[in-house]
């Protein structure tokens, strides 16, 4: 490439802004992760296999995957509507609605966790309610998708909002001028827009769902093979200082994480071809 | 729309664009019915079980040893991690916005990176390179200075998790105002270490403070990574949080809760001052969180 590798620039603080950022990104960031793929690698493709490669390990994360997935459809669909309502709609308490949405950001995970046990559990609030239908809620996998919806809530409508705000409203005049009844507009017109952003906050709630543990641990009641899910699975390995099995499991959920990573890179490239912004 | 027509609106007028009244209420009705169980129930759960033996027990519970410890733990963690991920983030950020370099994508994909990774693998991280079975950290612990289960690991986790606060905050409003106000400055002859002080941080001190605020809640508020590399130990490295579980699986209903209510008071706080930033700064914010 002819390119060089910085450009010439007249700004100031060059060597001193790389310099801080590349030595706290290896510190704190790169060379801790460095060191689990640098452990696998001893550990071989083979001895980790053989560890993930076991019942409680896959039923782990087989549990994680589909409640994470289901959690984050329940919250795409649901997150949409949020940014829709919050957006188009003038309505007393609308502010309030808005600043909730972010509460799952704010709220410490261990926080939503003992606070969603209590409600859900069989003597609570809502696992009362629950119990009258025969519907058991905490310590079953219902409780964890519940956590997992809890945690994932801001991200489709935090990243549709803005998306919402740039569409013209012209686009949908022509669309009804042109005969469109309203839901064919949303169907046709609307939906298309905003698919792009609502896939990344997928696959951000998604991604986040799968590596959750603080509020998920107290709800799930953590039977092996049923409400285990698999980052607990690490730390049960760490507590048995069974540090290859660790490293094993953390090595299998980083390398899903990088394939999210990628696919929500994907996305986005993906959608500003298309749409042009976003 | 409805004042083209000269004999006033028919009788069941409906606007080419927009939902009719039903469809919008019902969808109102919907927003407010999940959020209030999703998001305001447990919100409320809180400070109920918290306060269920009074305002005293609750107290009293957060005036023990136990809690006040991990009070003081919480707070000092908080002030090393954030001032430091502040300054990395405003590094970042700068090196990102004001030159141009190879790899710049790849470098803010690099920082993203604790996003997507699950906060118990970060803590894992840490254990593997710092822990006293490793090379480095069985040198560290030989000469007295350990780290994890120690204070620096909970630091080093907490940094880890909310490493791009700061410079995701930071990264599009810069690239928004550009170079040209610093170039000015610096062309009249200012440092640039003055340029920084009077051009670029008066322009980005909101869009900072924003940053730190996130980056404030969640490290005061991270379990995950840490309950992997502190070890949880009473009254040295148990954090607010490792604290209220300890507390919740000793049964200590009341005293779990009231330590709850604290960082769920914290998180409240945190929105608040957010939604203000919001209302009065929007402009020099960036652009997602204008509305």
């Amino acid at each position: 490439m002819g390119r060089p590798l910085i450009h010439r620039s007249p700004m100031p603080g060059l060597g001193l802004s790389m310099g801080i950022t590349l030595t706290m990104l290896s510190l704190v960031v790169l060379l801790p992760i460095g060191t689990l793929l640098l452990k696998g690698a001893n550990y071989g493709l083979a001895g980790i296999w053989e560890t993930v490669n076991r019942e409680r390990v896959w039923a782990a994360l087989y549990l994680s995957f589909r409640l994470s997935l289901l959690a984050a459809i329940f919250n795409l669909v649901f997150g949409v509507l949020l940014a829709w309502v919050l957006v188009r709609y003038r309505f007393p308490g609308r502010r309030i609605l808005d600043a909730a949405v972010d509460l799952p950001f704010a709220l410490p995970t261990a926080v939503a966790g003992i606070s969603l046990t209590a409600l859900y559990a069989p003597n609570g609030a809502f696992g009362q309610l629950a119990a009258e239908i025969g519907w058991k809620i905490a310590y079953t996998q219902w409780g964890i998708f519940i956590a997992l919806v809890f945690v994932g809530l801001p991200f489709v409508t935090r990243t549709v909002q803005p998306v919402v705000e740039e569409i013209e409203r012209e686009v949908e005049e022509v669309s009804a001028t042109l005969g469109a009844t309203r839901l064919h507009t949303l169907r046709h017109v609307i939906l298309p827009m905003l698919t792009p952003a609502a896939l990344t906050g997928f696959a951000l709630a998604l991604a986040r769902a799968v590596g959750e543990y603080g509020s998920v641990i107290f709800i799930a009641g953590n039977i092996p093979l049923v409400t285990e899910i698999a980052p607990l699975l690490i730390i049960i390995q760490l507590e048995e200082f069974n540090y290859d099995a660790a490293a094993a499991i953390g090595i299998a959920m980083l390398l899903i994480s990088f394939a999210m990573l990628l696919l929500i890179n994907l996305i986005q490239v993906w959608s500003r071809r298309r749409i042009g912004y976003v | 729309m409805s004042d083209v027509s000269l004999a006033g609106p028919p009788a069941r007028f409906r606007p080419a664009t927009g939902e009719s009244a039903g469809a919008r209420w019902a969808m109102i009705v919907i927003a407010f019915t999940g959020l209030a169980i999703l998001v305001f129930a447990p919100l409320v759960a809180v400070f109920v079980v918290a306060l269920a033996d009074g305002v005293a027990a609750s107290l009293q519970s957060l005036a023990s040893r136990d809690a006040r410890d991990a009070i003081r733990l919480t707070l000092t963690i908080a002030a090393i991690s954030v001032p430091l991920n502040a300054a990395f983030g405003i590094a970042a950020a700068w090196l990102i916005t004001k030159f141009d370099f190879r790899g710049k994508a790849f470098l803010i994909t690099l920082i993203d990176l604790p996003f997507s990774v699950s906060p118990v693998v970060a803590g894992l991280c840490i254990v593997l390179m710092f822990g006293a079975n490793s090379a480095i950290g069985g040198w560290l612990v030989a000469n007295g200075f350990p780290i994890v289960f120690a204070m620096p690991g909970i630091i080093l986790a907490t940094m880890f998790v909310t490493f791009p606060f700061v410079a995701r905050e930071l990264i599009p409003v810069m690239i928004e105002q550009g170079r040209a106000e610093e170039e000015a400055a610096l062309t009249l002859g200012a440092s640039g270490w003055r340029v920084f002080r009077t051009v670029t941080l008066p322009n980005i001190r909101w869009a900072l403070l924003y940053g730190v605020l996130l980056c404030n809640a969640r490290a005061m508020g991270e379990f995950g990574a840490v309950a992997v590399v502190s070890g949880k130990i009473r009254g040295q490295t148990a954090t607010m949080p490792t604290t209220i579980e300890m507390l919740y699986q000793e049964y200590l209903s009341v005293a779990a809760f009231s330590l709850a209510a604290v960082l769920a008071l914290l998180a409240l706080v945190t929105l608040l001052l957010k939604t203000a930033l919001e209302i009065r700064h929007a402009d020099q914010l960036a652009a997602t969180h204008r509305h």
